[in-house]
């Protein structure tokens, strides 16, 4: 089974330096990509069918497509790595930062030259310590070697690539958040259009894309659109970083054939519950996806087909609700977060997240009443997708939202019992 | 008045972008690490060098969980508090932290060594419970654990 995103990582040792990179071939698919146009490798990508690795599973090749390219274009332009991975539940991008560094600077450069970007940021997470620390490294062996700075290996382009690590906020991962971030201010979220591939960072065209995104990049550009395709199983292309935490027998990340089942994901991976406990659900892709159940095991987890069981990718990270721990605290818990992060510019998120949050708690605390159900329902209404200036609230009412459906007799009892039957 | 040091390692981080504001939250932790936290006068030092009115340069201080605008303690223990460690049992733990120093979330110990904050998950969730103290993540905590890590930290 080819793991190209992984093949270089190993978790008992230091990552490769710059020339072990390069003797396992790495820096190959740079090189060819420099006797390519831009426009040729935005082809390649858009039929290798890369869909964005960051949640929201937007074609790759489509956002590149948009970007205004050749002399009209305002420049500079930017290219941005968003490494700001503070999804609950998430944590395959820090494997790839930490484990191959030099692959994040390879996908940078290439990436860039296809959108002709002059200037390229990796928006990390502050907590990140020895990620940044290795990629600031990798960096500077790039330069050293002529991958990076003023005409790139003899050729036209060129390129500079900074790290920007994060002060802490969730709102940063929004594409939106993270330029005002970069930018010196808030991290808000701003209505649509102009989109940031046209209008972004300082008003200029940008791009800004996942880490897990950007490394399949080198890959296609040496293995071409077709061997990309042929790795998954279905029609979104590449592998997958799946991933799973809580109480299974092994946590950790997988990088599998994209489309490969919940099922074998879980058990085959994840090596099924610890023994003592047993199975309630999961959220298959960080704290914003819906809840699935066994039921839904035979669920290939691609873009397409979780959402026939009313979820979504995601982050492709499970976490694992077992029978030993309760859904109403565990929803609790997520909300708490949510409220905490919204970054107060709409009221429905504003406000409704807060209120979510002290209904719950009541509820944890033996006060619930009956009609509080109606109010959570209310408001998976009121902070859908169409009602929020960003995708945060969303996000949020998905958990609750399918909580609802698949734990009501758990919020029922918590209600008759007037106490956490957990506690 | 902002420092030499200060000023050097801001003009360093300057570099990287067109426009002196987009330095705002590195400069801010710039600050912090030489000063403990941001002040007001820290930041209408720090504003007056990034061209921006301090109102400004506040809307940004206020909006990131990792700039302090209160006085903290030598060492910040964050404790993450998102759901995976809430299911592999961050609870006992964070009680634990309470109890041993005497404070609640979001306080300082009376001897200025420690304060205690939440923090949002830390990506460390196949090795929960975890916990950063200052730069430095700890994993796969336990009470016993806990004592032991925070007694390195004087």
């Amino acid at each position: 089974m080819d793991k190209p995103l992984t093949q270089n990582i190993r978790l008992d040792r230091e990552p490769l330096d710059i020339d072990e990179y390069e003797r396992a071939g790495g820096y190959r698919a740079l090189r060819k990509a420099l006797q390519m146009s831009p426009l040729q490798i935005q082809q390649m990508v858009s039929a290798s069918n890369l869909r964005g690795r960051g949640g929201a599973g937007f074609p790759t090749g489509r956002k590149w497509a948009a970007v205004p390219m050749g002399e009209k274009a305002r420049r500079p332009k930017f290219l941005i790595m968003n490494a700001d991975e503070m999804e609950p539940g998430t944590f395959k991008d820090r494997l790839l930062l930490e484990g191959d560094p030099n692959q994040i600077v390879e996908s940078m450069i290439i990436s860039g030259y296809a959108v002709e970007a002059d200037v390229a940021y990796v928006f990390l997470r502050w907590a990140y310590k020895l990620a940044a620390a290795r990629v600031t490294k990798a960096i500077a062996q790039a330069y050293e070697k002529g991958y990076l700075g003023k005409n790139i290996l003899g050729s036209s382009y060129s390129l500079d690539i900074y790290v920007h690590t994060g002060a802490g906020r969730y709102m940063c991962g929004e594409e939106d958040g993270l330029l005002d971030a970069l930018q010196g201010k808030r991290a808000i979220p701003r209505t649509k259009p102009p989109h940031s591939v046209t209008c972004g960072l300082w008003g200029k065209p940008t791009v800004v894309n996942n880490v897990e995104t950007l490394v399949n990049v080198p890959h296609i550009v040496n293995n071409g659109p077709e061997w990309f395709r042929r790795l998954s199983r279905t029609e979104d292309g590449g592998t997958k970083l799946y991933g799973a935490s809580g109480k299974v027998k092994q946590t950790g990340i997988w990088e599998l054939p994209m489309g490969t089942t919940l099922g074998e994901i879980f058990h085959e991976y994840a090596g099924g519950m610890i023994d003592g406990y047993g199975f309630r659900g999961l959220l298959p892709g960080g704290a914003s996806t819906s809840f699935m159940l066994e039921e839904h095991f035979d669920t290939q987890m691609d873009f397409t087909f979780p959402q026939q069981a009313g979820s979504r990718l995601g982050t492709g990270t499970l976490v694992v609700l077992d029978d030993k721990t309760c859904p109403v605290g565990m929803l609790l818990n997520l909300e708490r977060f949510f409220a905490r992060e919204s970054c107060g510019w709409c009221t429905p998120c504003r406000e409704g997240l807060p209120w979510i949050m002290r209904i719950l708690g009541t509820m944890e605390n033996g006060e619930g009443r009956s009609e509080e159900i109606g109010i959570l329902q209310e408001h998976t209404w009121l902070l859908q997708l169409g009602h929020t200036f960003c995708a945060l609230a969303p996000g949020a009412v998905m958990p609750l939202e399918s909580a609802l459906r698949y734990f009501r007799d758990d919020f029922d009892r918590h209600i008759r019992e007037q106490r956490c039957p957990w506690r | 008045m902002l420092a030499d040091e200060e000023k050097r390692e801001i003009d360093e981080e300057l570099r990287k972008y067109d426009r002196k504001r987009a330095a705002a939250p590195e400069a801010l932790k710039i600050v912090q690490k030489h000063r403990g936290w941001i002040s007001n006068e820290s930041l209408d030092d720090l504003a007056r060098y990034l061209g921006m009115t301090t109102e400004e340069l506040d809307s940004v201080a206020t909006c990131y969980n990792l700039i302090f605008r209160k006085p903290v303690g030598r060492h910040r223990i964050f404790v993450c508090d998102s759901v995976s460690c809430w299911i592999m049992g961050y609870e006992p733990v964070l009680s634990h932290i309470r109890q041993r120093l005497g404070v609640e979330m979001g306080q300082t110990t009376a001897d200025r060594r420690f304060t205690l904050l939440p923090i949002a998950c830390l990506g460390a969730c196949d090795k929960a419970p975890a916990m950063m103290v200052d730069d430095d993540l700890y994993v796969e905590l336990s009470p016993t654990k806990v004592d032991e890590i925070l007694d390195g930290y004087p």
